[in-house]
């Protein structure tokens, strides 16, 4: 009867076939570490997202006199409001860190390079949705900080010579941070925006399973089948999608079915990650007021600037960048930049060995400059900004860029180290 | 190496929550305890009689304060909801807000959520630090909210208060340093007794900034508990399955 069900389902729509090519019969480097749990990770904490935030959205009222009201009563009167409100907000913060963790997987092992620059290119993207996804969702609970965070992130678009002015008020719909933008970002935020994330995360998935997956070696699992038998191969045992042999024209070495091996593997990542999640979420929802910050609390108050403004943690490196520069253009560019540049990382980088387990020790520490001048910049976004924080900031901006500049030098004749035949 | 990096970010990040602050004062740790629930009662009394005629709780209900004090409906509504009709009233009062921001310079803000915006120390601390100051309006001036509007409404508890001051040798220097508020005994409270309902007060704003803490609490300790076995039982489900594998 099953059986009958599913050749019927089959024949109109390849649902098995399908589910072989992508899940069961798609080969995954046997060698995947710590830092490959965040990709599905990120997957987890989307779905979290929009499951939190259809049952938010049920009682939100997205308007200047109730938002601030009814996220209260969220919190409140509705059963479990309070629970979904911290999933949601925890999530918020949770979806940059496993991002950004999984960006800088892809920088350890060159996940960007040839044959996987569109991957990369639609990751950035992604990233870019989910920062105006994260910023429209931080003024709905219209607090204070959601309204004069919304204030400084607005006017950086006012910088732009000519259309400035106009952009900013094509983008509140009014002369002033109000109900009509409050309306607008609700509408975009729910809809318009995990719309376009959700096909985004589809058509990454699709480039990477053309591609296959990069690895913390850095060497194909698919390689060109010149008939001669592979020792020790434990991709033999397993049956993998003929899509992935060519009918023979390739071989796969050392790789495994994706399920059930990393599906049981990820498992332990996401229970793992929970572990932390909801740490948070039931101890310390606040995060240090670094998740739900303090002046938050209050209802968006036009006629009253709280002492100290500063977006929220994940948008700090970059805007320490646009602090950093003393001209608000350009300050406005190279926080811009900030960002292109990772997204040029496929062409800036020329060396041809992509892990940087046999990359050059320059690489290595070009890596560490990265990271460091990066969670700098994050601190000091955080911090008022005094002469010290300043040149501090405009120090580590400056590393920040030299990280790009540095690795398009000395990647085209870098000395790397020889590359492993097999996955170790 | 990470370790030392994750050290100086941690002291970064401190310093930058005290920056932040603004105007530096030392805070009093508020010796509150959300479990305590007599405490959160006589607070709920007291937030009633001294703070409800002008700050409102327009977020919070009668019927959900009750139910989490412990208090019955109708010895709740008796004794404590002078103003409200219904058990499922918000805590509001009938004071016209245009005329209380006339009377004290700003509107008195909205109490539900101080705590959160405040802490729980620093609302300790403000309310054991009104002075006797006759260059203000009414009579009196605070340590830690320097040239607020508000009367000191404790003051038939706590007594007339005054600041204390003691010479120190700073920097070679002898210098006036302030160290702390002493009343003229005239209040119906003695020190401890204050502080003590003080602290039940803020303990009850603690409550009402976030009424389902100790709900999140003790939900939180079955969730850790189930995750850690399901993480236990997740790991020996990947070892198994990986023999094919290795």
């Amino acid at each position: 009867m099953f059986k009958n069900l599913m050749s019927w389902i089959e024949y109109r729509m390849p649902f098995m076939e399908k589910m072989n090519l992508h899940v069961m019969q798609y080969p995954a480097p046997k060698n995947f570490n710590f830092w490959y749990f965040f990709g599905s990770l990120a997957m987890l904490v989307l779905v979290n997202q929009i499951l939190t935030g259809i049952w938010l959205t049920m009682n939100f009222e997205p308007s200047a006199e109730r938002a601030f009201a009814s996220v209260e009563y969220i919190m409140r009167d509705v059963d479990y409001g309070w629970l979904l409100r911290y999933m949601h907000s925890t999530g918020a913060s949770a979806f940059f860190v496993v991002v950004y963790l999984h960006m800088l997987r892809g920088m350890m092992y060159g996940s960007y390079q040839k044959p996987r620059e569109l991957l990369w290119i639609f990751g950035m993207l992604i990233f870019l949705v989910l920062m105006a996804e994260a910023f429209m969702g931080y003024l709905l609970p219209w607090g204070q900080m959601s309204f004069w965070g919304a204030q400084v992130i607005i006017s950086i678009f006012g910088v732009i010579p000519g259309i400035g002015e106009d952009l900013t008020l094509w983008i509140r719909g009014d002369y002033v941070i109000s109900g009509a933008t409050l309306n607008r970002f609700f509408a975009l935020h729910v809809i318009a925006l995990p719309l376009v994330l959700v096909i985004l995360v589809f058509l990454h998935i699709i480039a990477l399973h053309e591609v296959g997956s990069n690895n913390p070696d850095g060497i194909d699992v698919k390689r060109p089948n010149d008939g001669q038998p592979v020792e020790n191969n434990v991709s033999d045992k397993f049956t993998f999608h003929e899509y992935f042999t060519k009918g023979g024209k390739k071989i796969i070495v050392d790789a495994i079915p994706f399920h059930p091996y990393y599906t049981v593997k990820d498992i332990v990542g996401v229970v793992g990650f929970l572990l932390v999640f909801c740490a948070v979420i039931f101890f310390a929802p606040e995060g240090g007021g670094f998740f739900l910050e303090p002046p938050n609390f209050e209802p968006a108050n036009p006629m009253k600037t709280p002492d100290h403004i500063a977006p929220v943690w994940y948008f700090t490196p970059f805007y320490a960048i646009l602090r950093a520069v003393p001209d608000q253009l350009f300050g406005a560019i190279f926080m811009f930049l900030a960002i292109i540049f990772l997204a040029l990382l496929p062409w800036l980088d020329r060396c041809p060995v992509r892990s940087m387990r046999y990359r050059s020790n320059l690489h290595k520490w070009n890596l560490i400059n990265f990271c460091i001048s990066f969670v700098v910049l994050g601190v000091l976004g955080v911090l008022p900004a005094t002469p010290t924080y300043t040149l501090l900031a405009q120090i580590f901006s400056f590393t920040y860029f030299a990280f790009f500049g540095l690795l398009w030098l000395y990647s085209k004749n870098e000395k790397t180290k020889p590359l492993p035949v097999r996955l170790s | 190496m990470l370790k030392q990096l994750l050290a100086a970010v941690a002291l970064v990040a401190s310093s930058a929550a005290l920056a932040a602050s603004g105007h530096v004062v030392h805070l009093d740790k508020a010796p509150i305890d959300l479990t305590d629930k007599e405490s959160l009662q006589r607070g709920a009394r007291m937030y009633q009689n001294y703070c409800l005629g002008c700050h409102q709780m327009e977020y919070q209900r009668y019927s959900r304060t009750f139910r989490d004090l412990g208090i019955p409906d109708e010895v709740g509504m008796e004794q404590l909801a002078f103003t409200a009709k219904k058990v499922g009233d918000h805590i509001k009062n009938a004071a016209p807000k245009t005329d209380l921001a006339k009377w004290f310079g700003a509107a008195p803000p909205d109490l539900s959520n101080v705590a959160r915006v405040r802490g729980p120390d620093w609302l300790y601390t403000y309310l054991r630090s009104f002075y006797v100051d006759s260059s203000r309006p009414f009579g009196v001036n605070n340590e830690v909210f320097p040239m607020v509007g508000m009367p000191h409404v404790l003051q038939e508890l706590q007594g007339v208060p005054s600041k204390m001051h003691e010479t120190r040798l700073v920097d070679g220097e002898s210098k006036d340093v302030y160290i702390g508020i002493v009343t003229d005994g005239t209040g119906e409270l003695s020190t401890e007794e204050y502080d003590r309902a003080v602290a039940d007060l803020v303990n009850y704003l603690e409550y009402t900034g976030e009424p389902s803490k100790l709900e999140s609490r003790s939900l939180g300790i079955k969730v850790m508990i189930f995750l850690l076995i399901f993480f236990v039982l997740a790991f020996l489900l990947k070892k198994e399955y990986w023999k094919d594998v290795h």
